[in-house]
């Protein structure tokens, strides 16, 4: 297995304070993790750091040659204009945009495509609905079909099943237990211990600086938890910056 | 009265009522469905901000040239991008939102129009900047309309289906492609473009009219995204048709009928229409059993 994502001596943040602090790690390629913590860890910003959202105060994120081949990143709260007059179809259509770009045509094997993804997400027979009549759950399911169409090698997904009934978590986490299978590389933040344990081989748990990043069972002991909880949220205006005598390891990435 | 003489005849007898009518109809083909992308992305006042920017370049044209067309549209335009690339990029690089600094720009920009015009012109050249003269659209006029609302078309035709997806999910545009800025770029040219090619019939105040209250009347009826550019088009050519009858027959200003017929459509919309006050309280209560 090969490094899809290398993290080097990575700090991201909001107006120089620091929201993650002096991570590094490796995710291989076809690997599945999760990233938990509490909340204000860091697990979001991590997220679209690693999307290129956000770029970093310091350090770096190395991504392989897979990459190129696409990434998928699916938003805690997606910026979705649910007035707008949009049906299902051109929502999850989206998902085609590599393929299609500015100007191509759904072909037939798009269409089709396109209607197996809904058939996969549980949303068949759904393709005219507007969406400002779908559910917060059928708004997922069909973000999923969306993801699906992108056809994309790494997957990063932000809290995907906060505020979604058991059946459709239990349909998503196939899913994505499927991408997995195909050997496609996911990132997930979750916050549901018991969920990460069944399904995520490998866990990332953060607070702020990194805790600890491995296998889930190695990672997920109560006294990393306890560790994990002990983070402070509080974000000190006055705090001396880094380079004001705090040794943390900046010049070895300057 | 017949009639012919009732909603025909001025057109066929008078040169100036037929181009008239032609000049704002063909207007309504590009600004209807720009006016509901407008709607959609809540940039509704952004079109009216928009209006006023444009005065100091049509100003400047006036200046140089008096009341020329090729002037004063190419003046306007350069005005009305320079405001919203500035209104753009503060926006990118300060903490101020768009739409605050589009309001400081354009209010600049208004000042400057008026004072620019009363340093040559008198009052009634001020009034036909800023309400037009739509009865008085020759042969030129028309050609450059057709050209505007033909660039805008084609313009609006090529950045649809990136304009769709900004509006639809913006952050998944960012995340698959880099169009989503470019194409707010090109959108607010489209703006611009189109306000530039009404002002000279309805004048730079009321040619954001044309634009805003077909589409915004269309939302009441209809569901669809085609549709409603369709029938915003259709609201918009029905308004010049029987603004500029009313104009005739009444004897008023002609720009400004236009644009209240324009607002009683939508007055009728928003209360009678399919999606409207009154439809949506009267059904409210009926419903399938799943």
């Amino acid at each position: 297995m090969s490094a899809i994502i290398k993290l080097d001596n990575l700090t991201l943040g909001y107006d120089g304070h620091p929201a993650v602090h002096h991570v590094s790690g490796t995710f291989e390629q076809g690997s599945m993790t999760a990233v938990v913590g509490p909340n204000g860890s860091g697990k979001s910003t991590l997220l679209k750091a690693i999307a290129g959202v956000i770029k970093p105060l310091d350090g770096s994120i190395i991504r392989g040659s897979d990459w190129r081949q696409g990434m998928a990143y699916l938003p805690q709260s997606a910026e979705i204009d649910r007035s707008f007059p949009a049906d299902v179809t051109d929502l999850v259509a989206l998902g085609l945009w590599k393929q299609r770009g500015l100007f191509g045509g759904i072909s037939r094997a798009d269409a089709e495509r396109l209607e197996a993804a809904l058939q996969a997400v549980g949303l068949a027979g759904f393709e005219r609905r507007g969406i400002d009549t779908l559910s917060g759950g059928q708004l997922q399911r069909a973000l999923f079909a969306r993801v699906l169409l992108q056809d994309a090698k790494v997957i990063l997904l932000d809290e995907p099943f906060t505020a979604i009934d058991e059946r459709t978590v239990s349909d998503l986490i196939g899913l994505v237990r499927r991408w997995h299978g195909e050997g496609r590389t996911v990132i997930a933040v979750l916050h549901d211990a018991e969920m990460v344990r069944q399904v995520f081989p490998q866990t990332l748990l953060l607070a702020r600086e990194l805790i600890d990043w491995g296998p889930t069972e190695a990672v997920m002991t109560r006294e990393n938890l306890r560790r994990s909880r002990g983070m402070t949220e509080a974000w000190d205006e006055h705090a001396p910056w880094h380079e004001d005598g705090h040794n943390h390891g900046h010049e070895a990435a300057q | 009265m017949s009639f012919y003489q009732l909603l025909i005849e001025p057109f066929a007898q008078y040169g100036f009522m037929g181009r008239a009518l032609a000049g704002a109809m063909i207007l309504t083909l590009s600004a209807g469905p720009v006016g509901v992308f407008l709607t959609l992305r809540r940039m509704s006042l952004t079109g009216d901000a928009m209006a006023h920017a444009i005065l100091p370049g049509a100003a400047a044209g006036f200046l140089i040239s008096g009341l020329a067309i090729l002037p004063m549209t190419l003046g306007g335009f350069a005005a009305g991008l320079i405001v919203a690339l500035l209104a753009g990029l503060v926006a990118r690089f300060s903490i101020q939102r768009e739409d605050s600094s589009l309001a400081a720009f354009y209010l600049i920009s208004l000042a400057l129009g008026v004072m620019l015009v009363s340093l040559r012109g008198s009052n009634v050249d001020l009034m036909h900047v800023l309400f037009g003269t739509v009865l008085a659209l020759n042969n030129d006029a028309l050609i450059m309309i057709g050209a505007i609302v033909s660039i805008s078309l084609v313009g609006l035709a090529l950045i649809w289906r990136a304009l769709v997806a900004e509006c639809l999910d913006p952050s998944f545009l960012r995340s698959v492609s880099r169009a989503g800025h470019p194409v707010h770029l090109v959108f607010l040219g489209l703006v611009v473009l189109n306000l530039v090619g009404g002002f000279q019939a309805l004048g730079t105040l009321l040619a954001v009219g044309l634009m805003m209250l077909p589409a915004a009347a269309a939302r009441f009826w209809v569901r669809g995204l085609e549709a409603m550019c369709g029938l915003a088009i259709g609201i918009g050519a029905v308004s010049s048709y029987f603004g500029l009858l009313i104009s005739y027959h009444l004897s008023v200003a002609s720009g400004p009928a236009i644009i209240l017929v324009a607002g009683l459509i939508y007055a009728a919309s928003l209360i009678f229409g399919r999606r409207g006050v009154v439809f949506s309280r009267l059904h409210s209560r009926r419903h399938r059993i799943a």
